[in-house]
């Protein structure tokens, strides 16, 4: 007799289960923290649509980046340089802006991303450097040219159509960066689980060598999700522009923490061939209000920065000893 | 005995590691539903060689043809265009995967509009597990949760999914038991009828003469000699083996 009782006869019920248990961290942390939010900040406007909107807005970057960071992680690489990409990528874009117009300026930013993600890419996946190595390098060396770019100055984006486009508009009563995130979300998770591409990322991050016996492009996989990872970053950078229609050197600078602790969170392996965008999600969200909420709270800058970094090891902790069994 | 052109022609095989001869002078044609056991100790070559077909190493010399057509295989992707399947001592499963998802690793299937196709992945799995008769609790089972054995079927099921012409087994019943053992060696014996070569890699002197036609020996990298099963008897191979008379 093969298969005992097979879970396949309730392929949905059998789907259930496994999400809960995979994830099941990542939404009680969501829970607790909103929970705790919500009752010791009742007072204080943490539950009013406009904050809890708000929540989303900020974290709309977060969120891009922790997409890119899931296929890179699930891979069994990882992507520091995002921290430099987005202030890159936006001054590359602001620049361009200014002088070419619009398109001109989005596709800058964009390209941006995807040119140091190339450069991460072909390191890791031909000349086999390790990726930690490679992004640690390519994070200062982008930071330096951030800086040098305009020389620490802030560039304005008055562009409105981008404003509105990247940042503060809407669209059917929803606002943009609201949409970017619902698209970005729905595009990465069928990617990731619904495509070859996402099982052949998930492979090679699993056993490369399998996956390279089983006739699996190993490298073209590593370039690529170093590629995707540094496009989002570039996305990021587009939205914080429009959001605060400037750009500056110093954004996205300390998000790398904050898009890592989000994805290991949500369930994705640090040493990779496990991941999930719909945990990201979850996770960038539960970053964005432990954000919120401590500010609302009224805590110092310094003390926000020791509670969330206390709270992301606490979580971190929990959702890998979950992994290791 | 066949009359048929063989599947795989090996002539003049070597391959070295840098100073390290890992195999020498090697020539071994397989026929169609033909089982050769390749025999050595540890440390042989065996499984060098078993790589050199499946194309994860090229041979330093030596030609490799398949069906009359001489072949340089450069990459595992071209041994599987030829129909060749490989079980590889260290198994090659992606441990944090599903069965199903194993099962189609590399060649999964995908519908009109480039979705994965799970459902069928799924059906084709449990249907092919069921007729192995693996005894995995589902096929959306991790590798992970699965035992030693039963990764071992499930590498096995792979290879019988996709093979064509041959099949390369690496020690496949090492980790067994004596009731998965059995099994594994009637799934080889079945592959006959699919008239598919066998090249099985075993310790066993038991069940290389249970199995094989022909018994091939090697001694640190070099090809004592080949012996039809038949003709032959395990003193002759273990004296074969380890050099001693
Ligand atoms: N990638 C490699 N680099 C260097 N030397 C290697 C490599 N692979 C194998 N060798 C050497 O080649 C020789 C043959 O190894 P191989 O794995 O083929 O032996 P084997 O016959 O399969 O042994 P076992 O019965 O233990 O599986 C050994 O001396 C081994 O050290
Ligand atoms: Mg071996």
């Amino acid at each position: 007799m093969s298969s005992a009782p097979s879970n396949a006869a309730n392929p949905a019920m059998s789907m259930i289960s496994r999400i809960n248990i995979q994830q099941y961290v990542v939404y009680v942390g969501f829970l607790a923290i909103f929970l705790f939010f919500a009752v010791v900040l009742k007072d204080s406007g943490f539950l009013t649509v406009r904050n809890l909107s708000n929540i989303v807005l900020q974290t709309a970057p977060i969120t891009i980046m922790a997409i890119g960071m899931v296929f890179v992680l699930s891979a069994g690489e990882i992507d520091l340089s995002i921290g430099s990409t987005v202030a890159v990528a936006a001054l590359s874009a602001a620049v361009t802006m200014n002088a070419y117009g619009m398109i001109a300026g989005i596709a800058a930013g964009i390209g941006a991303g995807v040119a140091i993600g190339l450069v991460n890419g072909l390191l890791v996946a031909y000349v086999r450097l390790p990726s930690f190595l490679v992004t640690l390098a390519t994070l200062g060396l982008f930071a330096g040219v951030a800086r040098s770019l305009t020389n620490l100055r802030s560039i304005p984006v008055t562009d409105s159509t981008f404003t509105g486009f990247f940042g503060s508009g809407s669209l059917l009563g929803i606002p943009s960066l609201i949409w970017w995130t619902v698209i970005a979300i729905i595009a990465g998770h069928l990617i990731f689980r619904e495509t070859k591409f996402g099982a052949h990322v998930l492979a090679t991050g699993d056993n490369a060598r399998a996956a390279s016996v089983s006739g699996i492009p190993v490298p073209r996989i590593r370039l690529a999700v170093l590629v995707i990872s540094g496009a989002l970053a570039g996305l990021a950078g587009l939205l914080y522009a429009g959001r605060l229609q400037a750009a500056k050197y110093t954004l996205g600078e300390t998000d790398l923490m904050t898009v890592i602790a989000a994805v290991i969170v949500g369930g994705t392996l640090l040493n990779g061939g496990k991941g999930s965008i719909i945990g990201a999600l979850v996770g960038s969200l539960m970053m964005g209000m432990l954000n919120n909420g401590l500010i609302l709270m009224g805590l110092s800058v310094s003390d926000q920065m020791i509670v969330r970094g206390l709270i992301i090891l606490a979580a971190v902790a929990v959702s890998l000893r979950e992994k290791l069994r | 005995m066949n009359t048929q052109a063989p599947v795989l022609q090996l002539k003049d095989i070597r391959k070295n590691f840098d100073a390290v001869v890992a195999i020498e002078n090697f020539s071994l044609d397989i026929y169609p539903g033909e089982i050769v056991a390749l025999v050595g100790d540890n440390g042989a070559g065996k499984s060098t060689l078993i790589k050199i077909v499946s194309g994860v190493y090229g041979p330093s010399s030596g030609t490799i043809t398949i069906e009359g057509e001489t072949v340089a295989m450069s990459s595992a992707t071209m041994a599987r265009s030829h129909g060749i399947e490989v079980v590889y001592q260290d198994l090659a499963l992606a441990d944090q995967q599903t069965v199903y998802m194993n099962m189609f690793l590399g060649r999964e299937l995908t519908n009109g509009i480039g979705l994965l196709d799970r459902k069928t992945m799924i059906s084709e799995t449990e249907k092919l597990v069921k007729e192995l008769d693996v005894r995995i609790p589902s096929a959306h089972a991790t590798i992970r949760d699965l035992s030693g054995g039963q990764r071992q079927g499930v590498a096995i099921a792979r290879a019988t999914r996709w093979a064509k012409k041959l099949i390369l087994l690496d020690e496949p019943t090492a980790a067994l038991g004596v009731a998965e053992t059995a099994k594994v060696e009637e799934i080889v014996q079945s592959l006959k009828s699919r008239n598919i070569g066998v090249l099985i890699i075993s310790h066993s002197l038991d069940q290389v003469f249970k199995l094989s036609d022909r018994i091939c020996v090697l001694r640190r990298g070099k090809q004592i000699g080949i012996r039809r099963t038949s003709e032959t008897n395990k003193n002759e191979i273990v004296s074969m083996i380890t050099g001693v008379n």
